[in-house]
């Protein structure tokens, strides 16, 4: 408990049981009267505390924690866990163990955590001695929060929580074989500014590295000396305004049309703390063949891992960016910018339009994210489940703060959304969390509702019920000759669910009704399920199909 | 464009922790690359393991990411590739054969010299022959010896290599982090 503390940790998301006992006792000492320093937040599924932790981390910049028992409790953890690894997202699960004695034995609610979670995890470590809790801890928080952030599993053998020694405070702040913040190559810096200063038609595609790093301000800064109009992806939504106007939307199969086009145009590209994801890039062997790539990451290891750099930058943002904005010329690049606009204008009218202001028919994502946008303010945070409802929130939302977006980029995980908006609201209080989920991501981690009403947490959940798997189904009809293999559901009655659970609800039919509705949940203190009637087959648009050139994206189907 | 299919050497020297091995072949294993061969052992640096791991590879690129994939493990303190010709390169070869055949026909003792193999161990059932020196030279004995016949079992070693360069990489690196710890 005092490692924890001394790590800062505030808020523990966990579930109790039998292995993690000794320190489920411990903690209700201080989680009430005068040693209280924690608010544990008793979930309802191992899965929920992982992801509720990384929406805890996502908003806040610190390190999320899950709490958990050995065996089923553990494993339930591995999808949050394998989903913190791929979106970089700084968490650290623990969990019980059986006693070393007893381990390798097949005892009750053994597993062997550290075999499971190894590839999926930054560091997993078994805790055998007391001695080493202090140490294991300090370095577990340090490992997770430094470089490219990740998960961390400690896996907490039940003899060491029950060991009684004295607490010797450890601050792990340095580990000799792991180079967390790699020295700035100033040869890597003047050849970026030099091919940037150079470019006639340049473009940034800025990642989660940026909002990871808290170089928001400095990304703003290089842009703006150069003139740089910049794509953001899905995880690096807010790092860079909407309203920014450099920011010429989002990358990716299902982004903006002029930015996919553009990747195909520019002379230099500049990626800042992305990776090149398959989501983004299309057909590696077609991608930005035209231009100069320039790469900077803090992880060596993404260089040229999917795309050939010509220059890469290997440090943290935060210290890449000024050095190279020193550099560079002041610059306009009126012209190429002006040429983004041409496209732009072309997906309004044939795509963003008719998804958000349609005129006749049942109601369609796009519209319903369009009117919480309108509404929600400013400091809103939006947290997705993954689907249609992923791809038009993302696309339609507003993000005009730093940290405004949770969603699961690397993973994709459907359940994902409901338990991080959890978290997201023990990160900032202050904060309206909107949290948009299909009807089948809804019930992937409906358990959580318990959690909510427990806990008072203020999510907006908006429920786009179109009785479909809507992503899977978008796919069998455009790739799979219109086989709806088990992609259509019967749900539940959601208004028995809320009731249920006691959290107020409102459903949405009818288009007249929406921006009442939204308003509504919006200005209601506590949470809140706004279902929404969504057109049954509605469709993703642009898309690149999985594979092709991003230039190939289409505006229609 | 692919190149010709060469055989790679990765030095890898990683903190004494248990589970370093698992990690370690898994990169492999998730970019389908097969392990040849592999050595661990302490190195000269207290606390510090190495491993020599062999693999083939028609892609230079594969290698170099799989070594920045090791390498990006906490408790790995460097990795590296290397090919034949920045190395020096051992393996060792056993060879058991039935003593009879081996005294039946003089041709075999004949081959063991030749190869600048050593005798080791005799007894009347069986002999063990030894063999140090390059993968081609270890395997070629055993196919000479094979086709006499006398092979009751045979078995080579992982490679153990160390560098031709002038530097010491691994224990400059450390010395560096030492420093500004």
């Amino acid at each position: 408990m005092r490692a924890l503390q001394a790590e800062g940790v505030k808020t523990i998301f966990g579930y109790p049981g039998g292995s993690i006992m000794p320190v489920y006792d411990a903690l209700y000492d201080y989680t009430r009267g005068e040693k209280k320093c924690f608010d544990h937040i008793l979930v309802r599924h191992e899965q929920g505390a992982t992801h509720a932790a990384e929406g805890y981390a996502r908003v806040s910049g610190k390190v999320g924690v899950a709490l958990v028992t050995s065996g089923p409790g553990v494993t339930n953890t591995l999808t949050g866990i394998a989903d913190a690894m791929l979106d970089s997202t700084p968490i650290v699960v623990i969990a019980g163990q059986v006693p070393i004695s007893a381990l390798g034995t097949d005892a009750f609610q053994e597993v062997d955590l550290v075999g499971v979670s190894q590839p999926i995890s930054k560091w997993s470590y078994q805790i055998r001695r007391a001695e080493d809790v202090a140490w294991a801890v300090s370095r577990a928080f340090y490992i997770a929060r430094t470089g490219r952030p990740g998960p961390v599993v400690l896996d907490f053998a039940k003899n060491a929580q029950v060991e009684e020694i004295d607490y010797n405070p450890q601050k792990v702040d340095f580990i000799r074989s792991y180079v967390p913040y790699p020295k700035l190559e100033k040869e890597a810096v003047c050849q970026a500014a030099e091919l940037i200063n150079n470019a006639k038609k340049p473009l940034a595609l800025v990642g989660q590295g940026v909002e990871l790093g808290n170089a928001q301000n400095e990304l703003k800064a290089f842009l703006e000396k150069a003139d740089i109009p910049a794509g953001r992806t899905m995880l690096g939504l807010s790092a860079l305004p909407s309203n920014h106007p450099l920011n010429v939307g989002m990358l990716g199969m299902h982004g903006n049309y002029a930015v996919n086009l553009k990747e195909q145009e520019c002379d230099v590209l500049i990626a800042i703390g992305m990776r090149f994801s398959d989501r983004v890039t299309g057909n590696l062997k077609t991608y930005a063949k035209q231009a100069k790539i320039i790469h900077l990451d803090i992880d060596r290891s993404e260089i040229d891992k999917n795309v050939k750099t010509d220059v890469a930058v290997v440090a943290d943002c935060k210290e890449s960016l000024p050095a190279i904005t020193a550099l560079l010329n002041k610059n306009s690049h009126q012209e190429w910018r002006d040429s983004f606009k041409p496209l732009d204008e072309q997906e309004r009218v044939k795509v963003i339009e008719p998804a958000i202001h349609p005129k006749e028919g049942p109601l369609l994502m796009g519209e319903v994210v369009n009117a919480v946008a309108e509404q929600a303010p400013d400091n809103a945070i939006l947290v997705t489940d993954v689907g249609q409802n992923q791809l038009f929130a993302t696309r339609y939302f507003k993000y005009h703060h730093k940290r405004s977006i949770c969603t699961s980029g690397g993973l994709g995980t459907m359940g994902y959304g409901m338990p991080a908006a959890i978290g997201a609201s023990f990160a900032a209080p202050e904060r309206t969390v909107c949290c948009f989920m299909g009807d089948g991501g809804f019930q992937m981690c409906i358990e959580e509702l318990g959690t909510i009403m427990e806990q008072k947490a203020p999510v907006k959940m908006i429920v786009m019920n179109n009785h479909y798997l809507g992503n899977v189904r978008q796919w069998q009809d455009m790739f799979w000759l219109r086989r709806k293999s088990f992609t259509k559901m019967m749900n539940p009655d959601y208004s028995h669910i809320a009731e249920g659970y006691g959290i107020p609800y409102a459903v949405v039919t009818d288009r007249k009704d929406l921006a009442a509705a939204v308003e509504k949940m919006l200005h209601s203190d506590g949470p809140f399920i706004l279902e929404c009637a969504i057109k049954e087959e509605d469709n993703v648009l642009p898309m690149t199909p999985p594979g092709m050139d991003v230039d190939k994206m289409m505006l229609e189907i | 464009m692919k190149e010709e299919r060469k055989l790679y050497t990765l030095l890898v020297y990683s903190e004494n922790v248990a589970g370093i091995l698992n990690q370690v072949t898994a990169v492999f294993t998730r970019r389908q690359v097969n392990i040849e061969s592999l050595n661990v052992s302490a190195s000269s640096i207290p606390g510090v393991h190495k491993y020599t791991i062999t693999a083939w590879s028609s892609d230079e690129d594969q290698i170099v990411k799989i070594v920045r994939q090791i390498e990006k493990k906490i408790d790995v303190v460097k990795a590296n590739y290397f090919t034949d010709d920045q190395l020096f390169i051992r393996e060792s070869g056993l060879y058991k054969l039935a003593t009879d055949k081996l005294l039946g026909n003089p041709e075999i003792s004949r081959t063991i010299r030749r190869f600048d193999a050593h005798i080791i161990e005799v007894n009347p059932t069986y002999t063990i022959v030894m063999k140090h020196g390059i993968t081609e030279g270890i395997i070629d004995l055993f196919r000479a010896l094979d086709a006499f016949g006398c092979v009751l079992q045979y078995t080579r070693s992982g490679r153990i290599a160390v560098t031709r360069g002038m530097q010491e990489q691994v224990s400059e690196f450390l010395e560096e982090r030492e420093k500004n710890g």
